[in-house]
């Protein structure tokens, strides 16, 4: 029985409760995308800072060295066997040198020089190539191209971090006067004499080491540092190459901004690397090392490897022990334990477990498995086995929320036919509770995966040279690690932790992708 | 009885009942009249209960539609499905009894001058138990009463006992004056009529016994089966 | 119960003569008391079902007819709180007894619910599970033909035959329920309890499961709940009426729809309760 009155249009009162309500309506929907882009916002924020960092330390420079292998150098009596040459690390490091030595002769027997072009090169950068010949000794004797990479400081320069420059066109050379000690007045066209008075304008005095910024001058492979500036000419002090490709090439002017004293890579290692880079000697390859080597003490040797196995070590044993008992415990809990004060008591113990912080697990491990049973320090056995700890409250709960949800009827429907307890819980209940189980332990895993504080107390924060190759050997997983990386001074480690952080969180994408397409894939609708 | 929850059940019983019992008031007035015109030879009393067969049959086929409906609609249990298929089974009753007293009334007005007033009161001493008996019966239907039901349908005896001494005394006066024969057969006819209305009022006390005990009066004799 | 000596009694197609042992009831309840903790919820029931016959239930709702219903599979048990006293018994033997493992009892009664909840198994699955946890088939023949033959009986066979591996759960209501009907038969119960089978089904569907009770009467005791009259008086022969746990009256269907002795059953089955 409609009224005739009120057909579809509402009543004044009614209609001002209708605009009232949907005013909140679209308020809330605005709250709600506000807050949504507030969080993306913020994750965005963070994935950027931390990816552009990251970015860096992706690819690094590596530099060829055509050497040949002089036995005498690499393999010398007494010490030939795969083994001493694979060791051998002084006498590959010296074949590099004496190549850098032949390409820029001006080193000569100049002490502080030849420390400089010693410092290319980390001697254990060429310990695969000595691996590499230690493999196929038929290549001693042989010319080989030795691949190593970069300084770390030098690389950083080349990437345009660390330190900086700022680079200008010099215009063109007129006139080269060689003056004393190898140095040179050059004067050259308008475009340089513009330069010049510019440099000359915001550098008064110039005298080299007072504390101001360094201006160098390359052309090709040669590079030479100014040391006196006025309107339309420049006295310049080559350091390597020769002066004559001043006049043939486009001279570039390199402002840099801090001075020689207060940098690590001196003008010298910087006219080098530039000659090297001209020489096309110098290859930007992606770091792989990253992946591939373990820790080292040198930021462009450094690598994730042993804190990455050692992670999915402490992972298998955190799953190993938090995953069967875990969903064990539940399944006993939810289904067969009678409901008394024992059970209520156990309960809110769990739930109260999940909220500890994880710092405490790691001080219970340190009691309970290092000192009392004597397990080794920093063993993944040991940081899985706190890890399960902490993940047992997590995967209990997500596990009888699961089990939780399988309706009622499923039960009965089980029982009616003749199923004893046992059978039920095992033959339907369990696996219509699968996805949200598995899903509660993944989760569990990913949290324990990104844990540090606890691992710290455990010892794991040790430098760990070395993959780990059981769960009893010495190990560190990879949050600590970009904690240690991140405690370390140099510059050139703040790329490499976030290179890691972008790791460690592709990780995580991938487990909580796994949970996604898990639970898409097998949850059913009763 | 406590109504019904659907209190739209309870109203239509209701009406099921009412037009019982109108068939059942008018119909008892039919035999009245019937016999009051055949004693006083009343003509137009004599039409009167011929025109109100129709009105009687206009009840029993609306009572008929009601039933119907009633059970399509209402599935009825026990107590009420007893009293709907009574109902339907004692308006039928009431119908013939209509139909009879109609009867009579017309072979009324059809009687001829030979008919002599003792004749008219053999039949008329006869009406008056058969309207006795149908009064009863009436009132054992609305008061709902087993015992009052059982009454009647324990005198059925009487009535054919009546039936057969009448029909002898209607044979004597025949006998007496042949010139009374259309007329005397008339009045067996009557007679007859009178019977049968009698009988039905013993299946109507059968069906009232049926509604509110829910058994057979016709196997009272037989010793019943203790139910669980 | 039948043990794996040939073909099963049940499975057979000869229908032996009378299966009780001396032809009395299938079930004799016996003093049936029901508490929930402290609370009675049902009072001192009495009442045997007959074998090859269907007793129907009915009364209000909460009267009690369900929990009684559970009392004779030991579903009861599954409930904390639950109490059950008296004698339920079968074959001379009594049910309640804690010594008798309810879960051979319920391959003996079986039970059809309210909401057809068939597993989230594939049909083949849901049928097999019962024999297979029981051992009633020996190999994957026997067990094929004992599918075949609860789902004929269940009078689905025509329709699921070529989508044996289909879910359980892509039938139509009516067609779940049926198929929680075969999978009840599959493990060859001497008794069927149904819970309010129809209530969740369309009238089609429902007189479907009318017309398979009918046919299913002729092999097994049939207890059935119902809230509806009309079909506890279509389907059964035997009918009991419960009233807030007591049993009111027990009686023949017919008797009970037609002629009821007791007054409270009289107004609920007229629909003057209240």
């Amino acid at each position: 029985m409609t009224d005739k009155a009120r057909k579809s249009a509402p009543s004044a009162a009614s209609a001002k409760h209708l605009k009232r309500r949907r005013a909140a309506d679209f308020r809330f929907r605005y709250y709600g995308l506000t807050a949504i882009f507030v969080a993306l916002g913020a994750l965005a924020v963070l994935v950027l800072t931390i990816g552009s960092q990251a970015v860096s330390a992706a690819t690094y420079h590596v530099v060829r060295y055509e050497v040949t292998l002089d036995p005498a150098v690499i393999a010398p009596e007494g010490a030939s066997s795969p083994q001493d040459i694979s060791r051998n690390v002084e006498g590959f490091y010296s074949l590099v040198r004496d190549n850098l030595l032949t390409t820029f002769p001006e080193v000569g027997e100049d002490r502080m020089l030849r420390r400089e072009i010693s410092d290319f090169v980390t001697r254990l950068a060429v310990l695969p190539t000595a691996r590499m010949v230690a493999e196929k000794p038929e290549l001693v004797g042989a010319n080989i191209t030795l691949t190593a990479p970069l300084n770390d400081d030098l690389d950083l320069y080349l990437k345009g971090q660390g330190v900086r420059e700022r680079k200008l066109p010099a215009g063109v050379l007129s006139r080269i006067e060689t003056g004393a000690e190898g140095t040179y007045r050059l004067s050259g066209t308008d475009a340089f004499a513009g330069v010049m008075a510019g440099l000359a304008v915001a550098n008064v005095d110039r005298p080299v080491d007072a504390g101001q910024p360094d201006v160098l001058l390359s052309a090709g492979v040669s590079t030479g540092r100014l040391t006196a500036i006025d309107a339309g000419s420049a006295r310049m002090e080559l350091l390597t190459g020769r002066a004559e490709d001043f006049a043939q090439g486009r001279p570039t002017a390199r402002i840099i901004a801090s001075p020689e004293s207060e940098r690590t890579i001196s003008d010298r290692q910087i006219a080098w690397v530039l000659a090297l880079k001209e020489m096309g000697r110098i290859d930007r390859v992606p770091r792989w090392t990253l992946l591939t080597n373990s820790d080292s003490t040198y930021p462009e040797l450094a690598g994730g490897l042993a804190a990455i196995v050692g992670s999915l070590l402490t992972m298998l044993i955190t799953a190993m022990v938090a995953m069967p008992i875990g969903i064990l415990a539940a399944v006993y809990l939810e289904e067969f334990a009678p409901r008394n004060r024992v059970t209520e008591f156990i309960e809110v113990n769990i739930n109260n477990l999940a909220a500890v912080p994880s710092i405490v697990f790691g001080l219970l491990g340190a009691a309970l498995y290092i000192n009392f049973l004597g397990m080794p320090r920093s063993a993944p056995l040991v940081g899985g086995l706190v890890l399960a700890l902490m993940t047992f409250p997590v995967v209990i709960i997500a596990s009888r929320a699961a089990l939780k949800a399988v309706p009622p009827s499923v039960r009965s429907g089980a029982l009616a036919v003749g199923a004893s307890q046992m059978q039920t819980v095992f033959h339907h209940v369990v696996p219509l509770a699968a996805p949200g189980i598995l899903t509660g332990a993944i989760l569990g895993m990913a949290r324990a995966l990104g844990e540090t504080a606890p691992l710290l107390l455990i010892g794991m924060v040790a430098f760990v040279g070395d993959v780990p190759r059981s769960p009893t050997d010495e190990s560190t997983v990879m949050p600590v690690l970009i904690f240690s990386w991140a405690n370390n001074a140099e510059r050139s480690w703040e790329p490499l932790t976030s290179a890691m952080i972008i790791i460690l969180l592709t990780f995580l994408l991938v487990m909580n992708g796994l949970v996604v397409f898990l639970r898409r894939k097998y949850e059913r609708r009763w | 009885m406590s109504e019904h929850i659907v209190s739209a059940y309870s109203e239509e019983l209701e009406r099921l009942s009412s037009d019982i019992m109108k068939m059942g008031g008018m119909v008892e007035t039919m035999i009245t009249d019937a016999s009051l015109a055949l004693v006083s030879n009343d003509l137009e009393l004599a039409k009167k209960v011929v025109a109100r067969d129709p009105l009687v049959d206009a009840i029993e086929s609306d009572a008929e539609r009601q039933i119907v409906s009633l059970i399509a609609r209402r599935q009825p249990m026990g107590h009420d499905l007893r009293m709907i298929l009574s109902a339907m089974k004692i308006s039928s009753e009431l119908e013939r009894i209509g139909d009879l007293s109609k009867n009579i009334a017309k072979r009324t007005q059809r009687l001829d001058d030979h008919v002599n007033a003792e004749m008219r009161n053999a039949i008329m001493r006869m009406a008056q138990p058969v309207s006795r008996q149908l009064n009863n019966v009436l009132n054992a239907y609305a008061a709902g009463s087993a015992d009052k039901a059982k009454a009647v349908w324990e005198s059925d005896d009487d009535i054919d006992n009546h039936y057969n001494s009448v029909f002898r005394e209607m044979l004597t006066y025949l006998v007496e004056d042949p010139r009374r024969i259309t007329a005397g057969a008339h009045m067996l006819f009557m007679a007859k009529n009178l019977e049968r209305i009698g009988d039905h009022c013993t299946n109507i006390a059968e069906f009232v016994y049926y509604q509110v005990v829910g058994d057979y009066l016709s196997e009272l004799e037989r010793p019943k089966q203790e139910q669980l | 119960m039948d043990t794996n000596q040939g073909t099963p009694a049940m499975m057979d197609d000869t229908l032996p003569l009378s299966r009780t042992a001396d032809g009395g009831p299938r079930i004799d309840c016996r003093n049936i008391e029901v508490f929930y903790g402290e609370a009675r919820a049902i009072h001192e029931v009495s009442m045997s079902f007959p074998d090859r016959a269907v007793t129907a239930l009915i009364g209000p709702s909460g009267c009690g007819k369900s929990t009684f219903l559970r009392c004779l599979n030991r579903m009861n048990d599954t409930i904390e709180n639950c109490r059950v006293e008296g004698q339920i018994l079968m074959d001379g033997e009594n049910i309640n007894d804690p010594d008798v493992d309810p879960v051979l009892l319920r391959s003996r009664v079986g039970m059809v619910f309210q909401k057809p909840n068939p597993f989230p198994k594939s049909i083949f699955d849901n049928i097999a599970y019962g024999p297979r946890i029981h051992g009633l088939a020996n190999g994957r023949e026997d067990l094929d033909a004992i599918v075949e033959k609860s789902l004929r009986r269940a009078g689905l066979w025509e329709e699921v035959k070529d989508r044996l591996a289909a879910p359980g759960t892509s039938l139509s209501g009516g067609q779940q329920q049926r198929l929680c009907i075969a999978r009840a038969i599959a493990v060859q119960p001497e008794v069927i309890l149904m819970d309010e089978p129809c209530s969740a089904l369309d009238p089609i569907a429902t007189a479907r499961i009318e017309e398979l009770i009918d046919e299913l009467r002729n092999r097994y005791c049939i207890v059935i709940v119902t809230h509806s009259m009309q079909q506890a008086a279509r389907v059964s022969q035997r009918t009991a009426f419960f009233h807030l746990g007591n049993l009111i009256e027990l009686g023949d269907t017919n008797q009970i729809f037609t002629n009821p002795r007791e007054k409270r059953t009289e107004d609920y089955i007229t629909g003057r309760f209240g």
